[in-house]
């Protein structure tokens, strides 16, 4: 459920490692926390984002939620296929369901994330 | 479930779209010949304007129109139909006398452009008024104008920044808990300024020490909902206020939940520089449909100077409206704002006094302490500890047995209660939030808490009733995804009835 060799954030993103960029996409918890996915807006191609700064907004039938970008970067890719088909979100999160690729800025950043054991143990601790 | 619990039955009619009934050439009028000679619309208008034909045109006698629109009227479910545990917060119940001091043809029939002198009788309830909500509010000032609660949230952040500006920054940031009404974020971002969420503590209240950690020269303000969405009196409001204007920042105040609280404490008196007023939550204004509201802003005297133009003001003997405040940061809705939402919610304060106000706040607090006790066993309660006017549970007790909020909701419609909130506030899953208003009577509230066990029976002996609810309505459980995804917004021609339709 919380693939190894991702980084996750407290926010419940994930980014996977492509060399110097970064595809990022919602943990497979917080796909189960909003339920079936029926929107999601995101940012245009070329659009610079600080760590942690919102890059678009998933919207659930209970709930809107923001998204967090892991780190500093540029939108290099967006998956408009989840315009049509947000269900992927729900059910391919680390798959199909990934939101935008970015060029990693600082990698760094990539420190203050938690690595899928760190997560889990975040996760239990928050209760979950 | 016994056929002797309210539910909706008997004539219960299928009603068709608009589109779907009639047949050509049938018509609800009948108008004259013509005495005039009839004109070919070809000579008067170009081609490609011209239409032979409406696809799908309905045409219908006046008597399915009439019925159409009112069986359409029956399905409907209010606040004067039954118990609705969605309280204040969307609409608690409206007196009928409201109703009809505003129909006074001096109130009803006033025009806005009528000179000062043919509406001193408007201009006094307006100046009233102001005075009214100041006395509730503790606030100095208070602009009339905003139509809705987040209308008047808009107006504080623009009054906020307005008086920063003239103090030579407007800064950059506002700190909003995430306890605070969802509107409050969008607020402070329309006024240009950037949010930053501050987590609420373990006991469900913002902590000082979160504040002061967050607090610096950037921040403008903070925005607080008090009573907040989890039904709780933030408890250190008045030492978050202290270290907010240390820093040189505003405090905000979201007064969408003043019911629990009006005539017992006063947001004033705890350090608020601002404060909207939901007159059509608190002070039983009507607003089905999504309007029209009234949201005035209190305001501390520091930052009259910016109010929106007109105010009202005694001069002598005499009404006025003073147009001249140079530094106003103008009009933010037509002529004075929803006026006759104002006459409705001062008949409300004139016919309770200031003992009735306090006593609609206890009233409320108790009858929302009372369901939580009463269902505290049976449902998961977060915050254990006495609530103001709202109670929030959440499913924990019946995910094990695969029922969730949105299950439960829909069973209680079984049971003839409107659902209450539900999924909010985001702070707690699966929240059931439960506010019953202080109108409701002990017979009520004892047959809602009825219904409440009774599902949390049913969850655990017969989920799958419970998880296919409602059985009883008009229409099955709806498929909300679906609905989201492909919405179906246009009638596309006469098809066959739908399915889920009973």
């Amino acid at each position: 459920m919380y693939p190894e060799g991702l980084h996750y954030t407290k926010e419940h993103e994930w980014i996977k490692l492509e060399g110097d960029q970064g595809r990022v996409g919602i943990t497979h918890f917080a796909q189960s926390q909003l339920g079936d996915v029926v929107f999601v807006e995101l940012p245009k191609v070329g659009k610079p984002l600080r760590q942690m700064e919102t890059f678009g907004v998933v919207e659930s039938v209970k709930a809107v939620s923001d998204l967090y970008c892991p780190v500093t970067g540029q939108v290099l890719e967006v998956n408009s296929s989840l315009e049509s088909k947000p269900e992927q979100i729900n059910s391919d999160p680390y798959g199909q369901g990934w939101m935008i690729v970015v060029k990693i800025a600082e990698p760094k950043e990539l420190r203050d994330l938690m690595t899928a054991e760190k997560y889990k143990a975040y996760l239990a601790a928050e209760g979950h | 479930m016994k056929d002797e619990t309210i539910g909706i039955q008997g004539l219960a009619f299928h009603e068709p779209l608009l589109f779907d009934q009639g047949s050509k050439g049938r018509t609800a009028c009948s108008l004259p010949e013509s005495d005039v000679p009839e004109v070919k619309p070809e000579r008067l208008l170009p081609k490609k304007l011209l239409r032979h034909d409406i696809p799908g045109f309905p045409e219908l006698s006046e008597v399915e129109v009439v019925r159409h629109f009112t069986r359409m009227s029956q399905w409907n479910y209010g606040v004067d139909l039954g118990f609705y545990p969605l309280g204040s917060c969307t609409m608690k119940y409206n007196p009928k006398i409201n109703e009809e001091v505003w129909r006074l043809p001096g109130f009803s029939r006033a025009h806005p452009y009528q000179p000062e002198s043919l509406a001193q009788g408007a201009l006094q309830l307006m100046f009233e008024l102001e005075q009214y909500l100041a006395e509730v509010s503790g606030m100095e000032r208070v602009s009339l104008q905003p139509a809705a609660g987040a209308h008047g949230e808009l107006l504080g952040m623009m009054l906020i920044r307005a008086y920063l500006e003239s103090k030579g920054n407007p800064r950059k940031r506002v700190l909003v808990p995430d306890s605070a009404h969802g509107t409050n974020p969008a607020s402070s971002a329309l006024c240009g300024y950037q949010v930053i969420q501050i987590k609420s503590g373990p006991k469900g209240c913002v902590e000082p020490h979160a504040v002061a950690e967050a607090m610096d020269e950037d921040v403008a303000a903070i925005m607080v909902t008090n009573p907040n969405t989890l039904g709780l009196f933030e408890e250190h409001i008045a030492e978050i206020a202290k270290i907010v204007h240390g820093k040189g920042g505003q405090v905000y105040c979201d007064g969408a939940n003043l019911n629990a609280i009006m005539g017992i404490s006063r947001p004033g008196d705890t350090g608020i520089d601002v404060l909207q007023f939901n007159l059509h939550k608190t002070f039983s204004v009507p607003h089905g449909g999504g309007g029209p509201g009234a949201g005035p802003v209190g305001l501390k005297a520091h930052l009259a100077p910016f109010m929106p133009v007109p105010v009202v003001e005694r001069k002598g003997g005499r009404f006025v409206l003073n147009h001249n405040l140079p530094s106003s940061v103008g009009k933010v809705r037509a002529f004075y704002g929803n006026f006759a939402a104002l006459v409705r919610a001062y008949a409300y304060i004139r016919s309770l006094g200031p003992s009735g106000l306090r006593r609609v706040a206890e009233v409320a607090v108790i009858n929302a302490n009372y369901l939580m006790k009463q269902l505290k066993g049976h449902y998961h309660l977060p915050y254990d500890k006495f609530c103001k006017h709202e109670c929030v549970f959440s499913d924990a007790r019946q995910i094990p047995h695969d029922v969730h909020t949105l299950d439960i909701a829909k069973r209680l419609m079984d049971y003839g209660f409107h659902p209450p909130t539900i999924y909010f506030p985001l702070i707690v899953r699966g929240a059931l939030m439960i506010e019953p208003t202080e109108t409701e009577s002990k017979e009520t509230l004892d047959q809602f808490i009825a219904a409440m066990k009774k599902i949390a029976e049913e969850a655990e002996r017969e989920p799958e009733l419970v998880r296919s609810a409602p059985h009883k309505t008009k229409i099955a459980r709806l498929d909300e995804v679906k609905a989201a995804r492909q919405p179906n917004l246009r009638w596309k021609g006469k098809g066959p009835v739908e399915e889920s339709a009973r």
